[in-house]
């Protein structure tokens, strides 16, 4: 049973129209990760902004469904999604520089939402903090809680957002590119707690990344986008033994790999773009007429 | 895949237009006063006292905004005003913008020494109070045309160098800074050449901003007495007089506050609409 | 074969604001701690670390927009260490760098052709509108982009402008300080294979500072691994990924992903 489903999405900048999402289709079930992998522009992040209702006021939904625990949110007026958005999902941001409040203290950062989304008193709030961050292994923990960030190190603040993240135990973490600004040996630590958390709790993980590398290691399953449309969403062994589509092999190719410098980093030929880009201007000239 | 932004096309919309034509009237009505101006401003009538406007019972054929207290002629005193009111603001404010935008430029680019004198010196003169200060310089210069310019330039300055300053340090650590560098440019043509363009928007809009300021100023110091003559008709000596038959006669005071809020509001807009219009990077 | 760079125990420390006291000077710290190495002529040498490493403060020393507070840099013999900006000046020609951020390295109110002309006016080129025609050739964009503005363009686009700018000199070295770290993939590859067929065009040597292990073992020769401003390895390119010998260079290459569901990833 697919505790997240995203069925037929469409969405568009304002004004111009431009299409930013294409009649995006996908599901993730409790206790399972899938990836949303492609370039920038590609929508990737805009997927998991909508699913948690925090997409630009440029951007509007045009069609389709999200089905977040069987309940579809567009449908919900607004103050009752974000109630049921707040109570069961959460957002792993990408930089943990800029995503705690530079002037306040860790605890309340962490407890917020158990207060003012669960109506927690403050003092079992204070204690689950404590826990979490045991659980997320940082290391003198109830000093953590009483530091400001700039205390702190990237990594160990990215460590307080997963613990804040599952604070509240939602179903779903959207988690959005949440190592690019870390280095590589902080990210393999950050990913694997990740993954330790997400199969400790069952919860569903929608995780937007454009490293294919990443994606090997934590994922499942995976969408591949391009321009806002899905071009292949299969399993993760699946795709990294034979990706179906000409754009994802020329994504895997382009990849850098140590291990085989001369089979990586190739381009993604001039011919692969322009196939894409004419499915793109299929799919469009078949939603006019449809 | 091309950047986005690189799609959307600003284009100029009626604020620049509409502030565009008001500033241009007024300009024309500045620089013509004497030739199209229906009466003398100065000339009084004490039989043509207090006379309404064109549309309002017992009005005068001739006398389309009405008359003040000693029967004379707003509009006329209100085109003769504008002169005042737009030297002042084209004058003031270019000089108040070079002064203030290149201190703010040496202090944000240059840093070092030359910012703490700078900026020591904005703190100190941001301390005194603006209004007593210009009050102050008047009283000491003796009022006049030039004297209301001085006192303007010597308060405002620090407006231009705050902000400047500001966004100069913020482009001055930009990598292009860095590349021109590289390239081997001097100090002093990357901030002409490399971080001017990049401040050049900002600039544009303190200084229409600062016309605004000034126009006010300048009805301000009239209205206190402090301005020129109190014969040269002013805006602001229109608005002190206005306001003492506020009951008897609320033209004389509505339409000079009117040609004002517009004016100041006109500049402002005219400084984002440009923005909007002309620089490159927003476009 | 000749060396282009010789780097002696370079040292190099800046003051700490945040912990300045009231009065007196603020602590200083040592950001790289005694570098030394050497970069023979027409080599690619890769120079990877983490955050904090002081990669990029060696880079900026090496093109002289930081000066070390000690040790020696020597470009092609001359001691480059402390010499003023004016004596600089006519050697800045003969080294170039290439910026991270393309966005921020161009600037946003010039057009791509003034960009490219501007380091050629001030070293006295002539014929510069045939100059900056022939870098964009160099690096595969047509001649209209000379009109065009940094943020009309694609980051891919950005990073080839950055590379016609530094190359449209006709240097002797290169420094490219993560110059494809904000890059898709697609595009990365493509300015890699670019800036690899230009080193090898113009007879460049080519500093390439990253912190992907990856894109280093495609491109360089041979490799520095710094850590805390440290050289904790200097080895060539194929010797350092066969068999590591710094501890620190083997955590680095075990936490590196690769796109591979089977990699032991322990």
């Amino acid at each position: 049973m697919s505790f997240l489903t995203v069925t037929n999405l469409s969405a568009r900048l304002k004004g111009t129209g431009f299409p930013i999402l294409r009649r995006v289709s996908l599901s993730v079930a409790a206790g399972q990760v899938h990836g949303l992998v492609g370039e920038s522009g590609a929508g990737k992040s805009m997927i998991g902004k909508a699913v948690l209702g925090i997409l630009p006021s440029s951007v509007e939904i045009t069609e389709g469904r999200i089905e977040l625990d069987g309940v579809d949110l567009l449908s919900l007026p607004l103050k009752e999604r974000r109630r049921r958005i707040g109570a069961t999902a959460a957002l792993i941001p990408q930089d943990p520089l800029t995503a705690l409040n530079p002037s306040r203290r860790i605890a309340p950062q962490v407890t917020d939402r158990l207060v003012d989304i669960l109506g927690w008193a403050r003092a079992r709030a204070n204690a689950r903090a404590l826990e979490l961050l045991h659980e997320v292994q940082i290391p003198d923990p109830e000093r953590v809680l009483r530091s400001y960030p700039h205390e702190l190190s990237g990594g160990m603040r990215q460590r307080i957002l997963i613990a804040s993240a599952f604070a509240a135990e939602p179903k779903l973490i959207v988690a959005d590119e949440p190592t690019t600004a870390l280095d590589v040996t902080v990210q393999k630590q950050i990913l694997k707690l990740i993954a330790e958390m997400q199969a400790r709790h069952g919860t569903a993980l929608l995780f937007v990344t454009h490293d294919l590398g990443v994606v090997s290691k934590v994922c499942q399953s995976l969408s591949v986008l391009y321009g806002g449309m899905v071009v292949e969403d299969t399993p993760v062994r699946d795709f990294f033994r034979a990706p179906a589509h000409a754009y994802s092999r020329a994504l895997l190719a382009a990849t850098p790999k140590y291990t085989d410098p001369m089979a990586s980093l190739v381009p993604v030929p001039e011919a692969v773009i322009a196939g894409v880009q004419a499915e793109l201007a299929a799919f469009d000239r078949g939603a006019r007429h449809g | 895949m091309a950047d986005g932004r690189a799609q959307i096309r600003r284009r100029a919309g009626p604020r620049l237009w509409l502030s565009a034509l008001w500033l241009g009237l007024l300009a024309l009505a500045a620089l013509l006063a004497p030739w199209i101006a229906p009466k003398d401003p100065l000339a009084q009538d004490l039989f043509l006292g207090r006379l309404p406007p064109f549309w309002a019972a017992g009005a005068e054929p001739g006398y389309w905004l009405g008359t003040d207290s000693l029967g004379r002629d707003v509009l006329s005193r209100l085109i003769h005003g504008a002169r005042l009111a737009l030297t002042v603001a084209l004058v003031a404010g270019s000089i108040t913008c070079l002064i203030g935008a290149t201190l703010g430029l040496l202090a944000g680019y240059l840093r070092g020494w030359v910012d703490i004198v700078i900026s020591r010196a904005i703190d100190i003169w941001m301390a005194f109070p603006p209004v007593l200060f210009s009050i102050l310089l008047i009283a000491v210069l003796g009022p006049g045309l030039s004297s209301i310019i001085i006192a303007i330039v010597v308060i405002d300055w620090t407006r231009f160098a705050r902000v400047v300053r500001a966004e100069a340090m913020a482009q001055g650590a930009m990598d292009y800074v860095a590349s021109a560098q590289v390239a081997g440019r001097s100090r002093l043509s990357t901030m002409v050449t490399e971080i001017l363009p990049n401040v050049l928007p900002t600039i544009v809009v303190l200084l229409t901003l600062e016309m605004g300021i000034a126009v006010i100023v300048e009805a301000i110091l009239s209205f206190v007495n402090l301005s020129i003559s109190t014969d040269d008709p002013t805006w602001g000596g229109m608005i002190a007089e206005g306001r003492t038959s506020i009951h008897q006669a609320w033209w004389v005071l509505i339409f000079p506050l009117i040609a004002l809020f517009l004016t100041v509001l006109s500049f402002s807009q005219l400084g984002e609409g440009l923005k909007d219009r002309y620089d490159p990077v927003l476009r | 074969m000749a060396d282009l760079y010789a780097v002696q125990d370079l040292r190099l420390s800046l003051p700490d604001m945040t912990r300045k006291p009231l009065l007196g000077p603020a602590p200083r710290i040592e950001i790289l701690k005694g570098i030394s190495f050497t970069l023979p002529k027409g080599e690619i040498l890769g120079i990877v670390g983490g955050s904090g490493s002081g990669k990029s403060t060696l880079g900026c020393a090496m093109v002289r927009l930081l000066e070390p507070t000690g040790g020696h840099i020597r470009f092609d013999g001359h001691d480059i260490t402390h010499l003023d900006e004016p004596t600089l000046r006519p050697l800045r020609r003969r080294f170039q760098m290439i910026f991270q951020d393309p966005m921020s390295s161009l600037n946003p109110r010039h057009r791509v052709g003034q960009i490219i002309a501007a380091p050629l006016r001030l070293h006295g080129f002539t014929d510069i509108q045939a100059k900056v025609a022939d870098a964009l050739d160099h690096v595969g964009l047509a001649r209209p982009f000379a009109d065009r503005y940094p943020h009309e363009l694609s980051g891919g686009q950005r990073q080839r402008v950055g590379i016609a700018r530094a190359i449209a000199l006709r240097p002797e070295f290169i420094l490219a300080d993560e110059i494809v770290s904000g890059l898709d993939v697609s595009s990365q590859a493509q300015v890699l294979n670019l800036l690899e067929r230009l080193v090898r065009e113009l007879g460049l040597t080519l500093a390439f500072i990253s912190h992907d292990l990856s894109v280093i073992r495609r491109l360089c020769s041979r490799v520095l691994v710094l850590h805390r401003g440290e050289i904790v390895e200097n080895a060539p390119v194929t010797d350092l990924f066969a068999a590591p010998k710094a501890a620190y260079t083997r955590e680095l290459l075990d936490a590196i992903p690769l796109p591979d569901p089977d990699q032991v990833w322990a």
